[in-house]
Formats: structure tokens, C-alpha cells, sequence
């Protein structure tokens, strides 16, 4: 194993402590770079398996990231038998995030799902008996980082790649026919045209990173889905909420194309609240999306809120949402309980056994603050988690797009110091590859097509 | 096939089916390699023949010629003997693709080459057609001939190009032929058949050919050679070659030309849907050009000569379906070509094939040992694609015989071992032709050093001469040492310095700086600094070009190199041929069927399947290592 990998290596919340592990022959020398001890500046290999204490900073504007404790073990006696850095930082999504990228940028790779246990087991590390248990959990955790990735890629983000990709796969098919075949009365590519195209990718690139810089991470909180029939009080509901806590983001144009995301805090825990149009102009989830795309909702979701009617009968609406929440972690709520009943709190309980059923009316603000005591419950018990897979996607995403900029920003300077056109197509074709690793999609053979379906060739 | 008396023509180790390009690179390096071999081909008349272009090399194709030419092969130096005009393509474009295309007397090239393979020992020429091949508890014993010669041998070599159940379309009118007008091989596919091998269909078409007294060349560009000539071969670099360079012709088709074409498109049998063969589609036929381009008001077209002692000329980019009347029509509409007399008409040609994926890296059949592919069979299209697998085939089928380990080129080392694993690993849809864009590597896999990449390894095996490596080994410490030298030299910024810099348009120096990384700046070169590095002995060219290209393109290199270092990783990490993927836990279905498809080599050779996803490589890799302390009896 020549490369140094990092990774978050404690789930995402408003946890106490959050931990971000280096494993590889460059850990120490990379954490000797973002940190700044207390005592003793620099970090030495005497302070193998000693806890540490210090800052990390960034070393290019020197600014402090985080108060952190640092553990440096040196190989072979570790879980991977490499070199380990952990650090350990404040909890919450921020901090870690920002040390994990410094570790990035400092010359770390990101890990692959799965990839510590991985190292531990070809290194020796792991029993011969845990062989299919790692096998399991490698491909449980690829497919799993993987879906996530590509149900965060429904929406703009994968049009917004996709765009982007279209312009380089443009570029390379000029480049690729300007060199496979010349003499065939294809004008040549010219550098001019190169460059302005280079730009725009480099802007587009640019453009998404701000927004990835803005909080995206943040965002990601535990995914909360709320769902009931038409006019039981869903928008109502979350009005409340957002109401009664502070908005941190209100609109999220574009995430995707029919589920808007809302995000609040409760008391230290992020909530990512998937919305549709439809809650807010009082539509049904499931009416708006389709069984389906609702059950698919619900299926990502880390907790659902299911709003019933009290002041009219259960109706197959409502027994098709009984059916969605069943297995899942949920809250139930009988709301308009101002009104007159239909039925009551034990009534909904004999179809929902294992909920917590609550008891609220929305309009008369009754019951919000209960319903949030149990998310809190429900948090802070572990009974919720959020799934950490998705800040790592998104890590992923933004580590992917940091590297496509790289290799489009040094394609440009080729283009400026008029190197020749291979060798600018390699960081062109580096370009395309890294953003096409974040949609799943690099496949070379795009690339001819694209030149046999645009240029005349053939002798 | 007849029933008739079969007698035993011959014992021997190797046997070669086809004689062109694959065929002679196979037998050449099968009976150098100290076999005893047999080439048998349909027509003595044929050998090394060029049905299509008359061109040797191009993009893409020029290294592969160069890479046979480094591991001991014959076309470089045939095509040396056999040239008629030369030029270097991309010189605009960076090192690594620049490439060698030459015009060839076809005539020349096929004598030349069967002198060499008359004269060469351990090496049987006999002229027949193979029509069953015999193999036992899988495998191969023997091949016969139609006419009912028994030659025994330990492997074969199948190079039947486009022979197998040839059949020729001209318009309307189609019949069984093999190209050229030669006699096509039509028993032979049964045979391999009732061995269990599916065969399906490609195609490729010509154009005519015309004579030249009828051509206006006086209305067209004239498209002459390189004053400088370079050769194929590195035997033949130091060579002065004082041949008189036979120009082509470049001229164009007209809105006339598309006219006739559009009018007639339902007489074309790629256009009624006659021909079911998979045509490639960077050859495409005039009509499907102006189809598809419709916008187009015209098209180039290249005049070629095909020899010195021809009249014929090539018209590269008119080949066509069409039926004769109307091709002579729409030829005539083109400039130049206003009275035009045929030669030979344009044609399609539809022919069995392999699917390649059936194969080892080794070009070997997965199922029955010993019988190996090479060439069009195996869904390739190109002369030098076919050489290059005929010679890769051979280097295999002889180390099968020895005992030796395979002879495998990966896709780091060669365009060879891309053009091989892409047909092995992936398969082709169409006519596979080599492109420099499909190699990965590109940067350093490059025609000028294909020497310094491949011959030792030649040399190793027994195919590249002594004195071919001998001159690698040179050529490499001059290299060496020319860099080492370079980096001692070292200029300050003394008044005529950078006066000397501003001259080149170069920003003055402001400290000691060597020649070495001066040579980096863009707008200077190893050449342009010889004024200023005074002590620099006069190198040969392709030690300077050598150079150069290290020094200024260092940064790219050392890019691709890290990247290759990455990939050989994964290549180096062989799966055990006996595996059952369906035991392994963890793979996804998909996954398991195609490795048990095409059970590849290594897990790199795994993760380039389609269908085998990153997860699958991770499981393969832990599954490896499993089986690899299962092996050693360490459970720790």
C-alpha cells in the first residue's frame, strides 16, 4: 500500500468528539504539516501511542481549524499495520469535514468505503476467518455509498456534471481526431478554441465548489420525510417547526427537481426535512411523486413523521402511509385532535403497535414541542442515526471536483505555454475521468463515438 | 467436404494457416524461434499481399509497426525494402504521436516478403487450402488440406483474414470470393464450428482502382514525400535512403458526384439491407459519407499510386457499394477523374470472424490448447494489427511448446498489448482498428522509442537479433549520459547569456540555472541551446529526439508514469486460471458470469470488463489474499 488514506471515522452529528483517522506511510508527515502542538510545535515520532494536544491549522493562511487531540501510532501494531494518525476534533459536521479536506489537500487520498478493514486484512491484520465478513462489508458499504451517491445525483447536481463532462468530451473529440486523423480534411483544433472551452469548464467547476463550500455538508442532516393525505397538516407542521427553529437554509433550489429539502436544527441535531411542492401548497406526497418515487423517499429516510387526520375516518390513504412507516423509524401524530374525533391516540395505536404516537394541534401550536422532546429522545438514544455515507459522498464529490479543477486549471497553462496537443489531452482526459467518477460513468469508448457521430472520417 | 484418400504430408510444430500479414509475422518468428514450421496459404501469388490501401503504417498503426520492428518481426524491414514514398504524420502534435506512414509497392512488398520466408530455415511454404483441423482430448493434432494432404502439427496458427466464406457485393450482384479476386476459403468454417467456435460476420470495403494515364493529375494538389526520409526498422536508422519519392494526389468530389450517389442509394446492398456484416466506422463507404454528412459539399479524396511497375492508382475514399455502372458514373464526377477508366471496381467483402473475447491474452483459444487466432479472424481490420498479432501468437504458441511462460504485453508497455487486450477483454463491435487514443499511456508509448521499450524483452525470447540489441544498449547509455551531462552544464547569467535568451524570446536568468532545465522552457529545445552548450558533441538524430523529448516533456512523463505504476498494481495481481467466480461471496451475479466468460488474467484485467464494478475488484482482491494464506498456512 503506497498511498496515505483518510477518512471521518465517527458518525456525523452533534456528537461530542468527532474522529478523522490517516492510515499510510505519509500520516505522520502529513498531520506534522496541519498541526501545531501546545508544548512542543511539532509532532514527533516519539509521540508514538501519546495523546497529544495542539491545533490544527491550515498551513497556507495559517489559520486555526480546530482544538484538537492527536494520536500518532506507528506501524505495525495498529488496526491497519500502517502508520495511524487520528485526530481527534470537535463533534458536528463541520469541523471534522474541514480537517478531513486539509488532510486531503496535504496529500492524503480519500478512503473507499470500507477501505481501513480492507488494508487491516491484506496487511495481515484480520483473522483468516473474518475473510467473507470483510468481503461482506466492503461490497455492503460500496453498494450503499454507491446508491446514496447516485440518489443524491438525481437531481441538478448530475445535470450540472453531466454539462460539464459534455463540454470536455467536446474538447477531447476535437483533440482525438485532430491527432488520430490527421490528413482527412477535419480542420484542426485550435488552441484558442481549446482554451475558451477550458475556462468555461473551469468556471462551471468553480461554481459548484462554492456551492459544495457553502454547507452542503451542513446541510446534510438527519433525513426527516413528513407524510399524510391532502389537508391533514403537513405544511402546517412544518411551518411550526421552522418557526419555532432557526432556519439555517431555507431553499435549496435545484438539489432535485420535485423534492425541495429544508433544513432546521433542533437543539444541536440537523434535520434535513425532504419536502415536496406539494406539502407546502398542500398536496400529498404521494399523490405528487408517485407511489413509487414515495416509497423510495421513505426508504432513504433516516426518521418519517406520519400526520394523520383525527377529525375524519382512517381512509386507504392513510393505511397506505401505515404500510410505508411500519418498518421504519417513526414518529406518528394525530393532529386536529382540537377538532371532533373521528378517533383517538389508542385507535391509531393498534395499527402503528411500535410508534410513538403524539397527540397534537398544529393550528393551535399544541403538541410541536413534544414532537421535537422525541426526536431529541429518539437521537440522542441512538435509535436515529444519520447515515454518515452521505457526508462522505459528498466528500467525495467535492475531493473529485477539487481534482478535475486541478486538471483543468493545468490544462489551461498547457494551452498557454503551447505544449503539444497530447499532452494537454492527458489533464483534459483527467479532467473528464474525475467528474465522471462522481456520476459512476468513465467509459473511454464515449469518446469515439463521439468523434464517429460528429466528424466525417473514413478512407 | 469430399470424401478422398488422405496421405500424411508432414510432420512439424507449428503450422501457420494464411500468408498474409498475420500469417508472416507468425511463421517467420515461429521457425526463428527454432520451430519447425509449415505456413500453408490458398495462393503462392498472395503472399503478403495488400488487398486495400496501399499504405504502411499511420497513426496508431505506424507504432505497432514500429513495436513488431523492437521484438524482432519482418514488416518494418520489408516495408523499408519496398517503399515508395514516406512521410511523418502529426509533426505538428507532440513525440508521442508522430507517425510514420509510407506508400508501398504492393508487388515489391510481396516479393520481398516471400523471398524472406523461401529463404528461411526451418520454414516450409506449401500452397493449399486448410479445410479441417484435427483435435484431440482438446487438443490440436493436425490440419487437412482439400486436397487431402494430413500435415501433423503440435499448434496452429488460424490467420485466415477475410477468406473465410468470403463473399463479395458489387451492387446487385454478390457472390463467394475471396479478396481480390482470389478463391475464398469456404470449408474451413464448418470445421471450426463443429469445434464448438460461433463465427459471425464483418465486413469491409475497397475502392476502385484506376489507370493512371486516365487522370487529369493537373487539377489536383500534389502530395509529395518527406525530404527527410526515416525508416520503419531501427536496424535501418543510420540508412541513407536515395529513392525518387512517387507523389499522390489529393482532389475532392463535387455536389455531382453526391447527386449520383443519392439517386442510386437503393442499388447499394449496405442500404437494402443485402449485407448483414458489421462494416468499421472510420471506413465508411462515399455513400454513407454523403448520408450522413449530407451538408457536405464535398469530400477529399486521395489519388495512390500502387507501385512502380503499375499503372493502377488507389482512389482512397471512394470505396463503394454501388453497382459498377454507377460507381464509373460518380468516380467521373469527381475532379480529375472526368475520364476515368476502370481497373478494378470498388467492392464490399463479408467474411467469418471470431468473437475475440473466446481468446487468451496469449491469442490462444480458452477451450482447445494449442490453436491460436491472429489477425481479421479475430475481428481486427489492418494490416499492421494483424502482423502484430500473427507475431504475438507465434512468440506463444512456441513457449507453449517449450514450456515457457506466456509472452503477454500489457497495455503500459505497448500499443501491441492494448490492441490484444481490448480484443480480449472487451471484444469488438466492428472492425477494430488501432488509434493512439485508445492507449491510455500514450505519452510514452511512443513510435521513436518502441525499441528502447520492447527489443530486450525480443531479445530475451529469442526473436530480436544480438546485434539489434546490441544497438539498444547503445542507443540507451548515450542517452543516459547525454542527460547526465546536461544537468552538469550549467550557465549563469552572464551579459551574452541573456542577450543570447532574449533572442529566443526567453526571460533573462537571474541565478545559475543547468542546460538541462533550460531545455524545458517552451520556447527553447535541446537544439536551439547548442549555440550556448559548447562542449556538446554531435549526437545522432534519434538520440537527440530522445532527449529532448525526456527533458521537455518530463513533467507529462512523470505523470503517466505514476499513473502506469497505479495500474501495474492491479495487473500484477493474477487470478489462478481454475478459479469458480460463482464461489466467491460478495461478487454480484453480473460480475460472475462475465469472469467466468472471460477469466481474465489479473484483477486489472478483470476491472477493465464491463459489468465488473469497483466493489467486484475489492472482493477479488480480498479473495486473493485469502487464498494466498490459505496457500502459505498462515492464519495470523
Amino acid at each position: 500500500m503506497i498511498d496515505t488514506i483518510a477518512a471521518i471515522s465517527t458518525a456525523i452529528g452533534e456528537s461530542g468528539i468527532g474522529i478523522v483517522r490517516m492510515s499510510g506511510k505519509n500520516s505522520l508527515d502529513i498531520a506534522r504539516n496541519i498541526f501545531k502542538g501546545k508544548v512542543n510545535e511539532d509532532l514527533k515520532e516519539a509521540e508514538n501511542r501519546k495523546l497529544t494536544y495542539g491545533h490544527i491549522y491550515n498551513p497556507e493562511d495559517g489559520k486555526i481549524v480546530d482544538e484538537v487531540l492527536i494520536a500518532y501510532m506507528k506501524s505495525p501494531y495498529t488496526y491497519t499495520r500502517e502508520d495511524i494518525v487520528e485526530i481527534y476534533c470537535h463533534g458536528g459536521a463541520i469541523s471534522v469535514k474541514k480537517i478531513l479536506e486539509l488532510i486531503l489537500e496535504n496529500g492524503a487520498r480519500l478512503a473507499q468505503p470500507g477501505e481501513f478493514t480492507k488494508r487491516a486484512f491484506l496487511n495481515g491484520r484480520l483473522d483468516l476467518s473474518q475473510a467473507e465478513a470483510v468481503m461482506d462489508l466492503i461490497r455492503a458499504k460500496t453498494d450503499k455509498s454507491y446508491d446514496i451517491s447516485l440518489g443524491q445525483l438525481e437531481g441538478s447536481l448530475s445535470d450540472k456534471i453531466d454539462e460539464i463532462r459534455n463540454i470536455l468530451l467536446e474538447m477531447l473529440a476535437h483533440v482525438e481526431v485532430s491527432i488520430d486523423f490527421p490528413d482527412e480534411g477535419i480542420e484542426e483544433v485550435t488552441y484558442k478554441d481549446l482554451k475558451d472551452n477550458g475556462n468555461k469548464v473551469l468556471l462551471e467547476i468553480n461554481k459548484l465548489l462554492n456551492t459544495a463550500d457553502k454547507g452542503r455538508i451542513l446541510r446534510d442532516g438527519l433525513n426527516t420525510v413528513i407524510l399524510g393525505k391532502p389537508n391533514v397538516g403537513k405544511s402546517s407542521l412544518l411551518n411550526a417547526i421552522l418557526r419555532e427553529n432557526r432556519a439555517i437554509v431555507t431553499d435549496v433550489p435545484g438539489t432535485t427537481r420535485d423534492i425541495i429539502e429544508e433544513y432546521i436544527n433542533i437543539d444541536g441535531i440537523p434535520l434535513k426535512i425532504i419536502d415536496t411542492a406539494g406539502i407546502r401548497s398542500t398536496e400529498d406526497l404521494v399523490e405528487k411523486i408517485g407511489v413509487d418515487r414515495a416509497k423510495k423517499v421513505v426508504e432513504e429516510a433516516d426518521l418519517i413523521i406520519a400526520v394523520f387526520d383525527a377529525s375524519r375516518k382512517l381512509s386507504s390513504e392513510d393505511e397506505e402511509i401505515i404500510e410505508l412507516v411500519k418498518e421504519k423509524n417513526s414518529i406518528v401524530l394525530l393532529n386536529k385532535t382540537d377538532l371532533p374525533n373521528e378517533y383517538n391516540v389508542e385507535y391509531l395505536k393498534e395499527f402503528v403497535p411500535k410508534k410513538k404516537v403524539i397527540s397534537t394541534s398544529i393550528a393551535k401550536g399544541e403538541g410541536i414541542e413534544k414532537l421535537e422532546e422525541t426526536i431529541k429522545e429518539m437521537f440522542y438514544s441512538g435509535e436515529v442515526e444519520i447515515s454518515d455515507e452521505i457526508m462522505v459522498t459528498n466528500i467525495r464529490h467535492k475531493n473529485q471536483l477539487m481534482k478535475a479543477k486541478k486538471n483543468i486549471e493545468e490544462a489551461i497553462e498547457g494551452i498557454n505555454l503551447d505544449i503539444p496537443l497530447d499532452c494537454i489531452e492527458v489533464d483534459i482526459r483527467s479532467c473528464w475521468e474525475n467528474l465522471g467518477e462522481i456520476s459512476g460513468d468513465t467509459i473511454s469508448e464515449d469518446i469515439l463515438d463521439k468523434i464517429f457521430s460528429e466528424f466525417c472520417i473514413g478512407k | 467436404m469430399e470424401d478422398i484418400k488422405k496421405y500424411l504430408g508432414g510432420n512439424y510444430d507449428i503450422i501457420v494457416v494464411g500468408a498474409g500479414h498475420a500469417g508472416c509475422e507468425a511463421a517467420l518468428a515461429s521457425s526463428r524461434m527454432g520451430m519447425k514450421t509449415l505456413m500453408l496459404t490458398m495462393s503462392l501469388d498472395s503472399i503478403a499481399s495488400m488487398p486495400c490501401n496501399p499504405n504502411i503504417g499511420g497513426t496508431g498503426k505506424g507504432h505497432l509497426v514500429r513495436e513488431i520492428d523492437a521484438l524482432g518481426g519482418e514488416m518494418a524491414i520489408n516495408i523499408d525494402k519496398s517503399f515508395i514514398q514516406s512521410r511523418m504524420l502529426n509533426t505538428s502534435k507532440g513525440p508521442a504521436v508522430h507517425s510514420l506512414r509510407v506508400q508501398a509497392d504492393k508487388k515489391k512488398y510481396h516479393r520481398e516478403m516471400k523471398k524472406v520466408i523461401e529463404n528461411e530455415k526451418n520454414l516450409e511454404l506449401i500452397q493449399g487450402e486448410a479445410v479441417e483441423i484435427i483435435v484431440e482430448d482438446n487438443r490440436v493434432k493436425g490440419i487437412i488440406t482439400r486436397t487431402g494432404a494430413l500435415y501433423k502439427g503440435k499448434a496452429i496458427i488460424l490467420c485466415t483474414g477475410t477468406y473465410l466464406k468470403g463473399r463479395i457485393y458489387i451492387g446487385e450482384i454478390n457472390y463467394a470470393s475471396g479478396p481480390d479476386g482470389l478463391f475464398p476459403s469456404n470449408i474451413l468454417s464448418d470445421s471450426l464450428k463443429k469445434l464448438g467456435i460461433e463465427l459471425r460476420r464483418f465486413k469491409t470495403g475497397t475502392p476502385a482502382r484506376v489507370h493512371k494515364d486516365s487522370i487529369d493529375t493537373s487539377k489536383m494538389e500534389i502530395q509529395p514525400g518527406d525530404e527527410e526520409i526515416i525508416p520503419f526498422s531501427f536496424l535501418n536508422i543510420d540508412k541513407e535512403f536515395n529513392i525518387e519519392q512517387v507523389p499522390c494526389y489529393l482532389t475532392y468530389t463535387t455536389e455531382e458526384t453526391h447527386e449520383i450517389i443519392r439517386k442510386n442509394l437503393d442499388r447499394s446492398p449496405m442500404y437494402s439491407g443485402v449485407i448483414e456484416g458489421i462494416g468499421p466506422r472510420y471506413c465508411p463507404s462515399i455513400e454513407d459519407k454523403v448520408v450522413r454528412f449530407a451538408d457536405r459539399k464535398k469530400h477529399q479524396i486521395f489519388i495512390e499510386p500502387e507501385g512502380l511497375d503499375t499503372k493502377e492508382m488507389y482512389v482512397q475514399g471512394m470505396s463503394s457499394t454501388l453497382p459498377e455502372e454507377v460507381q464509373i458514373e460518380m468516380y467521373r464526377k469527381v475532379i480529375g477523374l472526368e475520364n476515368v477508366k476502370f481497373m478494378r471496381s470498388a467492392y464490399a467483402i463479408e467474411y467469418d470472424c471470431i468473437d475475440p473475447t473466446i481468446l487468451k491474452t496469449t491469442l490462444e483459444h480458452k477451450g482447445i490448447n494449442n490453436l491460436f487466432f491472429a489477425g481479421q479472424i479475430n475481428g481486427s481490420s489492418g494490416y499492421e494489427e494483424a502482423a502484430a498479432q500473427g507475431l504475438i501468437a507465434a512468440i506463444n504458441a512456441v513457449h507453449n511448446l517449450k514450456g515457457k511462460e506466456p509472452f503477454i504485453l500489457d497495455r503500459s508497455e505497448a500499443y501491441i498489448g492494448v490492441l490484444i487486450d481490448d480484443l480480449v477483454t472487451k471484444g469488438t463491435n466492428e472492425p477494430y482498428r488501432m488509434m493512439t487514443s485508445r492507449a491510455e499511456y500514450r505519452l510514452t508509448l511512443r513510435q521513436d522509442n518502441a525499441d528502447l521499450r520492447l527489443t530486450e524483452k525480443g531479445y530475451k525470447i529469442g526473436l530480436a537479433s544480438g546485434k539489434r540489441y546490441k544497438k539498444v544498449v547503445r542507443k540507451k547509455e548515450f542517452i543516459e549520459k547525454e542527460l547526465e551531462r546536461l544537468k552538469k552544464v550549467i550557465v549563469t547569467p552572464t551579459k551574452e547569456m541573456n542577450s543570447f535568451l532574449e533572442s529566443c524570446n526567453s526571460s533573462k536568468l537571474k541565478t545559475a540555472i543547468s542546460v538541462y532545465d533550460l531545455i524545458k522552457r517552451p520556447e527553447l529545445g535541446y537544439e536551439k541551446l547548442k549555440k550556448i552548450d559548447i562542449d556538446r558533441e554531435e549526437l545522432p538524430r534519434e538520440i537527440r529526439l530522445q532527449v529532448e523529448t525526456h527533458i521537455k516533456y518530463e513533467g507529462y512523463i512523470k505523470k503517466q508514469m505514476s499513473q502506469i505504476e497505479q495500474f501495474k498494481k492491479l495487473e500484477n495481481k493474477l487470478l489462478p486460471k481454475d478459479i469458480d467466480y460463482k464461489s466467491i461471496k460478495g461478487l454480484s451475479n453480473e460480475a460472475v458470469q462475465k469472469l467466468n466468460d472471460i477469466r481474465p488474467d489479473s484483477v486489472g484485467q478483470a476491472s477493465r470488463i464491463s459489468g465488473v464494478s469497483p466493489a467486484d475488484v475489492n472482493v477479488l482482491l480480498i479473495y486473493l489474499e485469502h487464498k494466498r494464506r490459505i496457500r502459505s498456512g498462515k492464519n495470523d
